[in-house]
Formats: C-alpha cells, sequence, structure tokens
C-alpha cells in the first residue's frame, strides 16, 4: 500500500516536475555552459539562469566541453538546474589531459581532474526588461582530485571556495541594430588553472580579485558571436599563468539544444606556452 | 511677434522645434511595411498564439477581428505611423489577467515568428521590440 503510495506520489512529482519545467524565457537568454558548469559563456559565467525558467518554473542543462589546445586537452561535464529565475545549483567534473607535458616530464600521472560545485543567485534586475541590469551573486566549491603534481609544483591545499559578482544586460537593438549582450564581473579567487592545479601558491596564497567579461552580438534570434576575457591569478613560481580569451561562435537552434564553437587563446599553462586552440561545448536544456 | 517668440523658442530648445506638433520620425513605420506590413504581422502573431497552449487561453473570448484592429493601430502609434489608437489603455485591457513574464515572453516569440515569415530583417524587429519591451509593466501582473 505505502509502496503504492510512494509510487503514485513519485510520478505525480514528475509529472507537475515536467509541467513547471518552463520555458518562459526567450532564446539565448539561458547561455550556454562556462567550463565550470555555471550559465554563461564557455571560461565565464553570464549572470543568467541555466535553462528557460521564469517565476515559478524550473530549468535544467546537461552539458560537455572539450578544449584541445595542442598540448593539454580539458574535458569538462556537468549538469545545473535553476528554480524561479532566481537561483542555480550547479555540478561539473573536470579533467585535464596533459599530454605532451606527462610524457616529457615522465610525470606521475597524466591527467589532473576536479569537482566543481556552484550555486549563483540572482540578486536583483533583469537581463532585458527591467530598470537595472542582471545582477547575480555566485559562489564555487572546487575539488581537485589527483593533488601530487600540484602539491609538487608548490600549491598549497586541494580544495577552495571561491566566489564573483557578475551582472549581464541584453541591449535590444545595441550594436547597429542588432542585439548586444554585455557581462562583466570580479572573482575572488586563488584557483590555479581554473584550480586544476590546486589552489594558491608558493608565490602567492592569497585570493585574488580577477575582471571577467564578454561581450555578444546576436545576428538574429538562433546565432551569437562574440568575445570573452578572464583574468587569471599568478600564484605558482614554477610556472607563469596568462589571462584567457577567446572568440566564440553561438548557436541556439531551439531551447533544448546550444552548440559554442571557439577560438580559445590560453597562453602559458604549466610551463608550456602557446596553448591556444579549439573550444567546442554542446548543451542540452530541460 | 508669436512668430519671433516662436524662433526664440526654437534656438532656444534647439532639437524640440517650434512646430506645435514636431515631425514624427515614422522611420521603423515604414520598416514594417506600414499598414498593410503591420497588419500582416499582427494577423500572423494571432495565428501563432492560437496555437500557443501557453497564452491561447487568455484570447478565447476575445472579438478576435476587433483585437487584430486594435493592435494594429496600437502597434501602428508605437512604430511612429498616422494611426490613432482608440481602445483602452493597455493596464485595462490586461486588468485582472495576472499576466506573467513567461506569458509576455511567449507573446514576443509568437511576434517574432510572425516577423520572421514577414521577412522583416532583425534589426527593424528589434527596433519593435526594444518599444513593447519598454511597455511591459503596462501589461504583466495587472
Amino acid at each position: 500500500m505505502f509502496v503504492a503510495q510512494m509510487t503514485g506520489a513519485v510520478l505525480f512529482g514528475m509529472l507537475t516536475t515536467a509541467a513547471f519545467a518552463g520555458e518562459g524565457r526567450l532564446l539565448v537568454t539561458g547561455g550556454a555552459t562556462s567550463l565550470e558548469g555555471a550559465a554563461g559563456g564557455g571560461i565565464t559565467p553570464w549572470a543568467v539562469l541555466s535553462g528557460y525558467g521564469e517565476q515559478g518554473e524550473w530549468g535544467a542543462d546537461v552539458f560537455a566541453t572539450r578544449v584541445e589546445t595542442g598540448d593539454y586537452r580539458l574535458d569538462v561535464a556537468g549538469v545545473a538546474a535553476a528554480y524561479g529565475n532566481r537561483i542555480e545549483l550547479s555540478y561539473a567534473r573536470q579533467r585535464l589531459d596533459l599530454g605532451n607535458l606527462a610524457r616529457d616530464l615522465s610525470l606521475p600521472e597524466n591527467s589532473l581532474s576536479q569537482d566543481v560545485f556552484g550555486l549563483k543567485v540572482r540578486l536583483f534586475g533583469d537581463l532585458i526588461y527591467d530598470q537595472l541590469p542582471q545582477v547575480s551573486l555566485g559562489i564555487q566549491h572546487k575539488r581537485q582530485k589527483d593533488f601530487l603534481i600540484p602539491s609538487l609544483v608548490g600549491a598549497q591545499r586541494s580544495e577552495d571556495t571561491e566566489g564573483y559578482l557578475t551582472a549581464s544586460r541584453l541591449f535590444l537593438g545595441g550594436a547597429f541594430g542588432y542585439n548586444l549582450l554585455l557581462n562583466g564581473g570580479v572573482r575572488y579567487s586563488r584557483a590555479n588553472e581554473l584550480g586544476l592545479l590546486g589552489f594558491g601558491g608558493d608565490r602567492r596564497d592569497r585570493h585574488s580579485v580577477l575582471k571577467e567579461g564578454s561581450v555578444a552580438v546576436l545576428l538574429n534570434r538562433y546565432w551569437a558571436v562574440g568575445v570573452e576575457y578572464r583574468e587569471k591569478p599568478d600564484n605558482l613560481s614554477f610556472a607563469g599563468e596568462s589571462d584567457w580569451a577567446d572568440l566564440f561562435v553561438g548557436y541556439f537552434p531551439n531551447k533544448h539544444l546550444a552548440i559554442v564553437l571557439a577560438y580559445a587563446r590560453l597562453g602559458e599553462i604549466a610551463t608550456l606556452d602557446n596553448q591556444n586552440g579549439a573550444y567546442l561545448s554542446v548543451q542540452g536544456s530541460f | 511677434m508669436l512668430r519671433s517668440l516662436c524662433i526664440a523658442a526654437f534656438s532656444l530648445v534647439l532639437l524640440v522645434g517650434c512646430a506645435q506638433q514636431p515631425a514624427k520620425d515614422d522611420s521603423l513605420y515604414r520598416e514594417l511595411g506600414e499598414k498593410p506590413g503591420i497588419t500582416r504581422i499582427v494577423e500572423g502573431m494571432l495565428l501563432n498564439v492560437a496555437r500557443d497552449e501557453r497564452i491561447v487561453h487568455f484570447f478565447t473570448k476575445v472579438d478576435i477581428a476587433g483585437l487584430r484592429d486594435k493592435l494594429v493601430d496600437k502597434f501602428c502609434v508605437i512604430a511612429g505611423g498616422p494611426c490613432v489608437y482608440s481602445g483602452d489603455t493597455l493596464e485595462e485591457s490586461h486588468k485582472g489577467q495576472k499576466l506573467t513574464p513567461s506569458h509576455f515572453n511567449a507573446l514576443v516569440e509568437d511576434l517574432q515568428v510572425a516577423m520572421d515569415s514577414e521577412g522583416v530583417p532583425t534589426p527593424t524587429q528589434n527596433r519593435l521590440l526594444a518599444r513593447l519591451a519598454a511597455l511591459r509593466g503596462q501589461i504583466i501582473a495587472q
């Protein structure tokens, strides 16, 4: 009897969840998914929340991303869910394949992985309609899973929490008649290469205030092109850490699919310079 | 005397001009295809609404032909065209419907699809959408 009741309750829950899984926001305003799992661009989050849910509606994303830079390959996959266009929870697993570096230096491990648990809250404003731009506050808790190499090059810890504050605004017709999306934010972090090389370093062990942002132009309802920039800390003395930038094109054929292709300039990563290459991300939204 | 006053006023408020009814910018109205183009866009939008289960229930008891005429006039005025809108205010016509942001966006999407079908260029669509976006506060949560 109880089992039947529970089954009924779960079925009812699934049905009502499906009913509330909303598509109340306009196409593209759910964004793609950034490398750390938060809704946004590729290397930076936007203030928007994952999926297309408005007030009283759920939204959710799954995504997979690959970045190939010649010497390295970064794979990321994750999920995010948001409710009421207010709060977003996300999880991402990152794996950096060390490729040439592991072979050349006979490193004890050939990849570095980490988990990123994210929370983002829209504080106020709206991407399009309100007087104020949409402003969101996020925190990300990161757990580096293969700490041997990071510890050998001077990283101080394998877990850390960082915060970011970001603002986004879509200006209708703002770029010579085309819609213009501006994002800008600051991050308070001591993550080395997103945290894949641990947190804090022999050179600097304090959080840094790091600027990040992006500019995108929507060519129509389905296509966006733009640039992103992300400042990075430089905590480890064994190698420099470059700021990141990319040029991207995003395709949003409907509210269930997004594809982002980019040319990423990641600079020096763990002694190897000129790590520039292709970024591809595929996202499903519900 | 009046004339010199008017010239004086003109030189003070350069852009406003001294005519009692300054010439309206009707470029958006013309880009949308004037009255015939706006009529096709509004009719296309209403046909999309009829298939849109998110919002169609708000229109079941509405005189559609009358609504079309009112919307054409409203869009015409919004676009800067030489029309007169004689309907209720937006607050009055949406009163008690408790429209949500999602409902508003659903109508925006039905309008976008209609404008795509009419071949309205993206920058022109954005100009109209920007003017409609400014009216959102008079439409939702009334």
